[in-house]
């Protein structure tokens, strides 16, 4: 009987490296199983997250124009039954404003434009010499105003309109949009809360995922341990497999999301609202987008590697 | 080729110098939770470049022995040393050092399902980080040498239960282990390919230097080869009828080193 050409005399040993290559360990990687529910929940927690993440951002871009609008702005309101005592009232009060330094510009809201805006509420009656409607001048500032700029504003138009008979009253329209601004703050944080709660389900399905592939191929976690295999080695071998699955779910729920979000930016642009235009995205806005699933792959490789790293650690 | 050399050409740093023993048990006990010990006060030694049957009945310990051989179990008590190192009190993570240079052949052959027959052959390669070419040549030689150079990319599922052990075997030897260890390694195979793999074993040992230790009830098999050493287990006690397990050893093992000049 011959002997195997391995054991003939002056035969070198098949030579041991320190670590094999990672081409041969990818031979070791458990099959694959994209059908298997696990990239679909990812795909449907990246869709979520791409959603969030969108409207957040939307609403940040939102509030931060709103505010940049208005910020430097006010508008003061002439309530005078009489029309020609209003419109009196309104052109010295806009004199008085257009003196003032901290003002830049001033612009009377022409009584067309005032009936037209009170129209949804009031209808044709809008028109009606029988309703007053108090005159409106928009003034733009040099910059936004404090508490007690606005006070002097008001005393200039006291004083321009104590001669008159009349008076007028200062809004700053930050004031009274603060409630508006309060509530698109509680909507960012509801879309944090989101994302970081829908990253946590993501971790935990990445997190079962990997338990359950592990109890799956103990079997063969135990040969490779028995043969030689490292902890490290193990790893990079069953990790394979999550990144393959999460990279696949993130990819769809990538899709998803975008197509969600596309929609739903549709329905809105058809609004034709000057505040929502203010909500879109921009290309930083858009790269972060893009960044969620690639986090979404990072996050399920530490916690896969997390999670096996613990199991070996159960095995001798 | 000889046992030094084996030792020259691994650069693993379990061990530095040639040991004087290779596996030393010392009063191991083995139970699994709270049942009564399966294994009791079980010392040995084995040396280097000998050939070790392990026999006993059904139950009576030897699986359990292996597997503290083969790492995959912890003593409950006793001390295991093995290439001059303290096993049980090494790190975890210095134990593929030790596995490394250990050939299994399970029971059960334990292959892996989702390989083919030459990716499980190559395991032992592959995870050790030899060179690519070098694993496509071992294992082609080796599949041709168990007679399964047709069956190289078969799934162990689509296998007869003797070409899975053929692949076991040659798992267990294709990195030339220091000590190779063998759980009834030929009980599905037919008498002529049980004969031509113990030869393999004995070439090893021969050759190699290759300390070899075979567990099975075969009492035929003993005798096929005559200058092996013979642990019995009895309910989990090891008894030594050759004598040659004590402490200096008795006459056998004879080194085995030396050069052979014709295969068996």
């Amino acid at each position: 009987m011959s002997t195997h050409p391995l054991l003939e005399e002056g035969a070198d040993a098949p030579a041991a490296g320190s670590e094999p290559t990672r081409s041969a360990e990818a031979n070791l990687s458990p099959p694959t199983k994209l059908s298997g529910p696990i990239p679909w929940v990812i795909a449907i927690l990246i869709a979520l997250v791409v959603i969030a993440a969108a409207g957040g951002l939307s609403l940040r871009n939102l509030a931060e124009n709103a505010r940049a609008d208005l910020a430097d702005a006010v508008t003061v309101q002439i309530i005078e039954a009489d029309p020609n005592e209003r419109d009196i009232q309104a052109e010295a009060a806009s004199s008085a404003l257009s003196a003032h330094p901290l003002v830049t510009s001033v612009r009377q809201v022409p009584q067309d434009e005032l009936e037209e805006l009170l129209k949804p509420w009031l209808g044709e009656g809008a028109a009606s010499d029988n309703v007053p409607i108090p005159a409106l001048i928009d003034v733009e500032l040099s910059r936004r105003a404090s508490a007690e700029e606005l006070a002097a504003l008001q005393s200039v138009l006291d004083g321009a309109l104590e001669p008159l008979g009349g008076g007028a009253r200062v809004d700053a329209q930050s004031q009274w949009l603060r409630p508006v601004y309060d509530a698109l703050s509680a909507l960012q944080y509801l879309a944090l809360a989101l994302i970081i709660l829908v990253s946590m389900a993501t971790a935990a399905a990445v997190w079962l995922a990997s338990r359950s592939a592990f109890a799956n191929h103990r079997e063969t976690v135990e040969i490779i341990h028995l043969l030689g295999g490292t902890d490290a080695q193990v790893t990079r071998v069953f990790e394979r497999p999550v990144i393959r699955e999460a990279a696949f779910g993130a990819f769809i729920g990538l899709v998803i999301g975008l197509a969600a979000v596309w929609l739903l930016g549709r329905q809105f642009a058809s609004l034709d609202s000057g505040m929502v235009g203010g909500g879109g995205l921009d290309l930083t806005d858009w790269l972060i987008i893009a960044a969620i699933p690639v986090g979404g792959v990072l996050l399920a490789v530490i916690t896969g590697r997390i999670t096996i790293g613990h199991a070996l650690k159960s095995m001798l | 080729m000889g046992f030094s050399r084996l030792l020259t050409a691994d650069k693993s740093p379990v061990m530095d110098a040639r040991p004087a023993e290779i596996v030393k048990f010392d009063n191991v006990g083995l139970r699994y939770g709270t049942d009564p010990e399966v294994l009791s006060d079980v010392s040995f030694t084995l040396f280097p470049g000998s050939f070790y049957f392990l026999t006993g009945a059904s139950g009576a310990g030897k699986t359990s022995l292996l597997k503290l051989l083969y790492l995959a179990q912890r003593p409950s008590r006793g001390s295991i040393r093995m290439f001059g190192k303290d096993v049980i009190t090494s790190p975890r993570s210095s134990l593929p050092d030790f596995r490394r240079r250990l050939g299994v052949v399970f029971q059960n052959f334990r292959l892996v399902q989702h390989l083919s027959a030459f990716d499980n052959v190559a395991l032992p390669l592959r995870l050790a980080g030899t060179d690519e070419g070098k694993v496509q040549r071992s294992v082609t030689d080796m599949m041709e040498w168990v007679g399964l150079s047709h069956r190289m990319q078969a799934l162990p599922q689509t296998m007869s239960g003797g070409e899975q052990q053929r692949v076991a075997i040659a798992r267990a030897v294709i990195a030339r282990p220091q000590v190779l260890i063998a759980d009834e390694p030929t009980g599905n195979v037919d008498p002529e390919m049980a004969l031509k793999l113990l030869r393999l074993f004995e070439a090893l040992n021969n050759r190699v230097g290759t300390t070899v230790i075979v567990a099975t009830h075969d009492v035929h098999l003993l005798k096929k080869v005559p200058e092996s050493l013979i642990m019995r287990l009895n309910k989990g006690r090891l008894s030594d009828p050759t004598g040659a397990l004590r402490y200096p050893p008795a006459p056998k093992p004879k080194p085995k080193t030396q050069k052979s000049g014709a295969s068996k």
